[in-house]
């Protein structure tokens, strides 16, 4: 199947709704034709975080207009479009499942052909809509709720080196802020908070640094970060702005050492197999933290490896992922039908599962 | 109905883990188990350990934080684990079916402060931070009957 291909993408598992079209000329790079993101996050500005959209059947009003609005800025109809990918699973299940029935809607309105994406599949695909990067790549995905590092061998192949037994580092970012009155999303302001800070003056722990493999852990950082924040409130009555910005720049640091060690591992694991052009590529709203970014740049570039960060428009939620993610499927043959379900949780390494949220760590990190 | 309250200390992470299991061992659709404390204060921890221990396979336990609600089948029936932290009214608690879900369901909700009327069912586990980084107490609290024998000899 060497031919054109045209596909519409939908994206409601989070917060966010897309659509968005992408169009393949084989052995040429690919076009995002358009892209809409209906995010929530200004929306909600006033209640100093992202509220979540719970009802399916708001995601599907706004999921309705965001294929619209794809369609019109692509230029296209729905009858000049080769099929429909849609996430089907993991995420908010409201949302998935509000996505799935208008992508079957659409499939079964149209005659397009229905095909279910995984959202981690799109972001770990998302390498080769930016860069054409070639199987097997290293992938490190970082984001609110996910944290990963996996070798992508083909569009529905991946193995899972190591993650987080606990929480993702995004999740860690948001409630360091809960903890320090700064505001949400975590990651930016404590960011921002922790360049005017020492990163030296608090030493918080390092989980499971000392254990092999790449499995990481994260909760145990929020619980030192509490405990230190409380103790320097106790001992001189208050926390000052400079105790404040200490505090982010001695977690940040130790999520980056953390995230930049365990990549250095996966990164040898992943090499011993020779790949023909070495590339580590990470996505997910962490991947934008200059720090850690940093830390990764330096880790590829000593094992002789590419290093890429997809745009951030392309690494947090969209749906030119699942776009691109489902013309990979579709190309290879891959279908759906009317049975396709939404799923909460769906693994990408199936063989690996039970490791995040496993705790597998023994004694306390 | 009376009030029954009853703190139990917990020495470290493993101690919270076994409490976990252990009740999660005595759990039926229908029970609501009510998580609450500060951030770090244990919650989850309590939860993956609980819904761990009803898996019959391994699978990945998530944290809800961001999707709210993560469903499981587990040898004692359906679970819900919700995170209604980000919630800001009961509306919204309407529409994510966790109401249902108490019936239902086997429910663990950790921010149970969002819920508006919390239902008379419940079993509440409030964790408190010690002195001692690895300990924490628990204090349970419930009215309903059902909890009295499950409860009995847990803290020996």
């Amino acid at each position: 199947m060497g031919d054109t291909l045209t596909l519409l993408g939908l994206e409601s598992s989070c917060d966010d709704t897309a659509a968005a079209v992408v169009r393949h000329v084989p052995g040429h790079a690919p076009q995002i034709l358009s892209s809409i993101v209906h995010g929530q996050a200004e929306l909600h500005a006033d209640f100093g975080g992202v509220v979540p959209e719970i009802a399916a059947r708001a995601h599907a009003e706004k999921i309705d207009l965001c294929v619209e609005q794809a369609l019109a800025d692509a230029g296209l109809t729905l009858a000049q479009i080769d099929a429909i990918a849609v996430t089907a699973g993991p995420g908010l299940i409201g949302g998935v499942l509000s996505g799935v029935m208008c992508a079957k809607g659409l499939s079964a309105g149209s005659g397009k052909p229905l095909v279910g994406v995984n959202h981690l599949a799109g972001h770990a695909l998302t390498p080769r809509l930016t860069d054409m990067a070639a199987f097997p790549y290293l992938m490190l995905l970082v984001s609110g709720g996910h944290c990963q590092l996996l070798q992508v061998n083909g569009p529905e192949d991946f193995t899972r080196l190591g993650g987080t037994i606990d929480d993702a580092p995004g999740e860690a970012f948001d409630k360091t802020a809960r903890l320090l009155g700064l505001p949400q999303p975590g990651g930016p302001s404590v960011e921002a908070e922790a360049r005017a800070g020492d990163p030296k003056r608090f030493r918080f722990p390092r989980p499971l640094l000392d254990r092999p493999g790449c499995d990481m852990s994260f909760s145990g950082l929020k619980t030192a970060l509490l405990r230190t924040r409380d103790q320097v409130a106790a001992d001189k009555g208050g926390l000052t702005r400079q105790d404040r910005a200490d505090l982010c720049a001695g977690f940040q640091a130790a999520v980056r050492d953390v995230l930049v060690e365990k990549t250095r591992r996966a990164l040898a694991t992943y090499m011993e197999a020779s790949p023909e052009a070495p590339m580590i590529a990470v996505a997910g709203g962490v991947a934008a933290n200059q720090s850690i970014r940093a830390g990764l740049e330096e880790v590829a570039a000593a094992a002789g490896a590419t290093f890429t960060a997809p745009p951030l428009r392309l690494c947090t939620d969209n749906a030119a992922m699942i776009a691109w993610a489902g013309l990979e499927r579709f190309r290879a043959g891959q279908t759906d039908d009317m049975t396709l379900v939404a799923r909460p949780r769906w693994p990408l390494d199936t063989a690996r599962a039970g490791m995040l949220g496993g705790g597998k760590k023994g004694a306390k990190a | 109905m009376s009030q029954t309250s009853r703190t139990i200390h917990l020495a470290s992470p493993d101690a919270t883990c076994r409490l976990a299991e252990r009740l999660g061992a005595t759990l039926a659709a229908g029970d609501v188990l009510l998580l609450s404390g500060p951030v770090g204060a244990g919650k989850s921890h309590f939860a993956r350990c609980l819904i761990r221990s009803l898996l019959r396979t391994p699978e990945d336990i998530p944290s809800p934080t961001f999707t709210l609600v993560q469903t499981y089948e587990t040898s004692a029936g359906e679970l819900w684990h919700a995170d209604l932290y980000r919630l800001s009214d009961g509306g919204e608690i309407e529409e994510l079916g966790l109401a249902e879900a108490f019936d239902t369901a086997i429910a663990l909700v950790e921010w149970p402060d969002r819920l508006p009327e919390p239902p008379a069912q419940a079993l509440s586990i409030a964790f408190a931070p010690l002195d001692d980084p690895e300990a924490r107490n628990a204090t349970l609290t419930w009215t309903d009957p059902r909890w009295d024998p499950r409860l009995e000899g847990l803290d020996a």
